[in-house]
């Protein structure tokens, strides 16, 4: 797409936000349009209530001539596109919900009236506006003069500055801000307040600092789930075990289960009225007690939750060491105890310390099992939540604790990158080394043994109770008789003429299945589209761009959705309470993962494809259509399936941003377990992860796989 | 080297296309033909899933009441008007919250059920709207007494008396006499067994606080507090909670409104319920329309509705037995009398206020919450 093309594409639609969208957000619908609250912004200049937005129209009459008569100068329309955006933006700051917010323009505008945010033409006029810059620098030249590429950097930029990097600063502002005010003083006192670094716990009854019981809790958590990934893994791999289809069944389970659901199970089994715990009161005459609401429960569900992942990577790893060291080794006489400490763990090493660092990040944002079993035993997540959620609403309290956990898990990511390096782990090369690996020496078999097959049986009981604690009368107190009840009163349809949804989950379940069917194709289409950007072409602010995209991969989830109702509460950009920053959350907390799978997936396809297309004159645009994406299938349906899957197990960021208009899912089956009904939570979980199984398993179908033909076409003797 | 590999295979495979039957083109375009019908199919469930039930106008509830009643509650207005309702359930202290953080863009317009002082408070902070009630003239003194107190900003939609509740088939089995006052709750034969929820996101907790306050004075409250704080194992977040927490077993004493307790105990659950022989206090359940509410037509709608004998009656199906307000509501038999309990004269106005919440519940949280067990 030529530059000029992409300009007069974005001068039209320009137009079309001026004339026809309602400038401002909706409360009741379309109305009397053009007149009234859905009145275009042409309608609002000519009728003088919006009178401060003439230079708007008028940058786009300055620069409507020469891009129609195809002589505009690239400068002059990217500076009327980056006027038009930031004039949009500061006058939305200035003017609010309450008139002037800025005093001193007081004497320039005089007395404006209240100012609701922008709809859906202030957005259409903001996206020509990106659109006009990324045309101005492509006729500049940059960009190699494509518009396409143009328009997808500028664009993602934007993007991402707004929904990634804005949150972020308001969050880091809203912590110093104390009444109103900017108070260095007031953020100084609440990072280091006693409620989060006291140490009173070693000294008496007390609890904690909130920032101990959240580092105690990722480090036990990365050890314990480490170890028994590895256990997991070396069994598999090395032990000589049948049952291999049992090892996979482990490892799907994290991906299909909700977070908290676990949670629930265990409160089902060892709860002060559990399945265990009274069977144990009743033969063994063992008190009952609470001892699974606090450091040990929230730690219990963090590994199961967290050791299949550990044990995918570190089987992956495993299998990956070539088995001629160990040969070697062991041709000079090392016994297999001395070969597995010498040779094999030295090449484990690097994965092990990924594991761990995963278990300790996965830990630290886990926002579910700390709500429902952490009892008094507070993390971060949890705090913030209560600090923004709960009684007393303390913004600046949240956002300070908020930079405390972000300062956690960045310091994290980066001890990974120093430590490891760019190196991968986890990649499965399929280049096998010939050569059969030499068996585990047996004292550690044995060990493996006693820590898998007991694990197994537990994950196996624990997920039993998730698919059959639905259907019975009271799995709490033991009455095991089949009844439809809680799924009854969950998913009641009546029939009056049509159906009608009773049921007190249906309207949780359609918002989220909407919300999660919206934005899985949004998240693969705009993570693919920035991973062939970062792949293939190569432009200033690269790294930047990059290094946006994947921020948000590092941000816990109790961070974001804190940042997300901070930023967007209020003019010119009001999301909260829509479906809209429930979709937007998504697909910018889910994008790396996108971007991650494409950029792997675009290694594996050579350049010369690109080169050969471009070679025959198709542009950046057809090149990436006709043979980019047909080849990137398999990347599409992992995109897809992972942003679906995320979209309806996430709780830790949306938690904060539902309404009584748009509830989750997730949130919703927290209420339940809060409540005491458990049951009806179990019933919704299993309906999730059914759901969640048919969606995933329909994308497959109807993405299909790619034919690259590799597989099929022989290959031919000399070539 | 394997780059190139991949590239004439990939060639290869382009050259014996049309050799299996379906040629590359026809083959995509099968695909492309897949494609768009699920992108279609998504599309239009996506369009026909809010356009499922546009009707009268919508409404949105903050409802602060058990969500088994406030289910059929919101059913039933839907059925009656038409207008779609979306409620959420939060306890009365954190919908105080919600209304307060969004006064400025509101997104509620009813706050229906919780306690009385929350509401009150709301009222004195001007975050509630003035709506006198053509049914007004319908409800008990106390209701109407409610409403005058908060200058018509709320009104009294039922009542019910604070008390506590415990296990029996537990207490017999660990052989422990039975608890009849506030007194017997501090003994250490109940060390880690008694629950109830945190006063600052539960009305019910913040009831009991003001009752104790008023019933030893501030300072003995205060100790009792602190002594009882050794023998609670949870505060939870909702009011009615420890009611069913008692009911399965997961604690031996749960303290709640009487009316709670025995909603599990109709249940069939072995509860014993308990008014404590000091005296006790009540509550005052509570409505109010959030000002600045976006849908306020339906907002008054619903208030009158919800003070109609009829709407007050479906509590009592829905298994909760507070008192109700509207004289012409049928009283459940099972709901706790007033006659039968020793009640304390709670002063709402003082104990509702915003200054005295503020300092009960910072007290509270420095000197019994921070405490040591």
């Amino acid at each position: 797409m030529g530059a000029l093309t992409l300009g007069r594409i974005a001068l039209a639609a320009a137009l079309f936000g001026l004339l026809v969208p309602p400038w401002h957000g909706l409360e009741h619908g379309l109305g009397d349009w053009p007149r009234g609250e859905a009145a275009p912004l042409a309608a609002l200049l000519l009728d003088g209530s919006r009178w401060w937005l003439w230079p708007v129209a008028g940058l786009l009459l300055l620069v409507a001539p020469p891009l129609i008569a195809g002589r505009a100068a690239g400068r002059l329309v990217a500076g009327a596109g980056l006027a038009i955006a930031a004039y949009i933006f500061l006058q939305g700051q200035a003017i609010g919900l309450r008139g002037l917010a800025w005093p001193a323009l007081a004497p320039l505008f005089g007395e404006p009236g209240p100012q609701p945010a922008l709809g859906w033409g202030g957005a259409v006029l903001l996206a020509a506006a990106v659109a006009l810059i990324a045309a101005g620098a492509a006729m500049r030249g940059r960009f190699g003069g494509d518009g396409f590429v143009a328009l997808l950097v500028i664009g993602s930029a934007a993007l991402l500055l707004l929904f990634v990097f804005l949150p972020l600063a308001t969050i880091l502002s809203a912590a110093a801000v104390e009444d109103g005010r900017l108070a260095p003083g007031a953020l100084a006192a609440r990072l280091a307040a006693p409620e989060a670094w006291s140490l009173a716990c070693l000294a008496s009854h007390q609890g904690c600092g909130v920032v101990w019981n959240t580092l105690l809790l990722a480090v036990l958590t990365a050890v314990l789930s480490t170890l028994i990934g590895l256990a997991f893994a070396l069994l598999a791999a090395r032990g000589g075990v049948r049952g291999q289809p049992a090892f996979r069944a482990i490892t799907l389970l994290p991906l299909i289960t909700p977070p908290f659901v676990v949670s629930l199970a265990l409160i089902v089994l060892f709860g002060r009225t559990g399945l265990v715990t009274t069977a144990l009161w009743e033969w063994f005459d063992i008190p009952r007690s609470r001892w699974l609401y606090g450091l040990p429960g929230v730690l219990l569900a963090q590994v199961l939750s967290q050791a299949p992942i550990a044990f995918v990577l570190l089987d992956g790893a495993v299998r990956a060491i070539g088995p001629s060291l160990e040969e070697a080794a062991s041709t000079m006489g090392a016994r297999r105890f001395t070969v597995f400490r010498t040779v094999t763990w030295p090449l484990l090493r690097p994965a092990i310390a990924a594991c761990l660092l995963l278990g300790f990040v996965e830990s630290l944002a886990d926002f579910g099992n700390p709500l429902v079993l952490g009892g008094d035993f507070d993390v971060l997540s949890t705090r913030i939540f209560f600090a923004i959620a709960g009684a007393r609403h303390e913004p600046g309290r949240a956002a300070a604790l908020a930079l405390l956990l972000l300062a956690l898990t960045l310091g994290a990511f980066a001890l990974q990158t120093l430590w490891l390096g760019r190196r991968r782990y986890t990649t499965v090369t399929g280049k096998g080394d010939s050569g059969v690996p030499a068996p585990l020496p047996r004292g550690l078999r044995l060990a493996c043994g006693a820590v898998v097959w007991p694990w197994m049986a537990f994950t196996a009981t624990v997920y039993g109770i998730i698919l059959v604690g639905g259907f019975v009368h009271d799995i709490g107190r033991g009455d095991m008789s089949f009844t439809w009840r809680h799924i009854i009163t969950g998913f009641e349809v009546e029939w009056e003429g049509g159906p009608v949804f009773r049921g007190a989950a249906w309207d949780s379940l359609f918002t989220t299945i909407e919300v999660a069917a919206i934005s899985a194709p949004l998240t693969a289409g705009l993570g693919i589209l920035l991973a062939w950007l970062l792949a293939r072409q190569s432009f200033p602010g690269r790294a930047a761009l990059e290094f946006m995209a994947m921020l948000s991969f590092a941000i816990p989830g109790t961070v974001v959705g804190v940042s997300y109702i901070m930023a967007f509460n209020e003019p010119p950009i009001e999301l909260t309470g829509t479906a809209t920053i429930l979709i937007i959350c998504f697909v910018f907390r889910n994008l790396p993962v996108g971007v991650r799978g494409g950029i792997a997936a675009l290694a594996q396809i050579d350049r010369s494809l690109d080169e050969a297309s471009a070679t025959m004159g198709a542009g950046a645009l057809r090149t990436l259509r006709h043979v980019i994406l047909p080849l990137l299938r398999p990347a599409i349906v992992a995109a897809l399936a992972y942003a679906f899957v995320h979209a309806m197990t996430a709780v830790s960021a949306v938690i904060f941003l539902v309404s009584a208009r748009h509830n989750l899912a997730t949130v919703y089956i927290v209420g339940r377990v809060e409540a005491g009904e458990m049951a009806l939570a179990i019933a919704y979980s299993t309906v999730l992860i059914v759901v969640m199984l048919a969606v995933v398993l329909g994308i497959e179908r109807v993405v299909g796989r790619a034919q690259i033909g590799r597989r099929a076409a022989p290959i031919r003797a000399g070539t | 080297m394997a780059g190139r590999h991949e590239d004439l295979t990939l060639r290869q495979a382009k050259d014996r296309a049309p050799q299996r039957g379906l040629s590359d083109r026809e083959s995509s375009r099968h695909m492309f033909h897949r494609r768009t019908i699920a992108a279609a199919l998504l599309a239009g469930a996506a369009a026909l899933m809010p356009g499922l039930a546009k009707a009268q106008g919508t409404l949105t509830v903050y409802c602060s009441v058990q969500e088994e009643w406030c289910r059929p509650m919101m059913a039933a207005f839907e059925r009656a008007t038409g207008i779609r309702v979306a409620m959420t359930r939060k306890s009365s202290g954190e919908t105080l919250t919600q209304i307060r953080a969004e006064a400025s863009n509101p997104r509620g317009d009813v706050w229906w059920g919780g306690t009385g002082d929350p509401h009150i408070q709301a009222a004195e902070e001007n975050l509630t709207e003035e709506y006198r009630s053509p049914r007004l003239a319908e409800l008990h003194p106390w209701a109407v007494r409610q409403a005058e107190q908060a200058r018509f900003r709320t009104v009294g939609i039922y009542a019910g008396a604070l008390g506590y509740s415990f296990n029996q088939r537990e207490l017999e089995r660990r052989r422990i006499a039975a608890p009849r006052c506030w007194a017997d709750l501090v003994k250490p034969e109940f060390r880690g067994e008694v629950q109830v929820a945190d006063p600052n996101t539960s009305g019910t907790a913040y009831t009991m606080l003001a009752t104790l306050v008023q019933l030893m004075g501030e300072e003995p409250a205060f100790t009792y507090l602190r002594a009882l704080h050794r023998n609670v194992n949870q505060y939870t977040r909702s009011g009615a909670a420890p009611a069913r927490a008692v009911a399965t077993g997961e604690t031996l004493v749960g303290i709640t409104f009487l009316h709670d307790a025995v909603t599990q105990k109709v249940n069939g659950a072995p509860v014993t319920i308990v008014a404590p022989c000091e005296g006790t206090g009540y509550e005052i359940g509570s409505m109010s329309i959030i000002r600045g509410a976006r849908n306020m037509e339906n907002a008054r709608r619903f208030y009158d509705w919800a003070l109609s004998a009829e709407a007050q009656a479906i509590g009592a199906q829905a298994n909760s037995f507070q008192l109700p307000s509207n004289r012409a509501a049928p009283i459940p038999p099972q709901a706790p009398r007033f006659e039968d309990v020793r009640l304390i004269d709670y002063d709402f106005a003082r104990w509702g206020s915003a200054a005295e919440r503020t300092r009960l519940l910072q007290r509270w949280e420095r000197e019994v919450r921070a405490a040591a067990r």
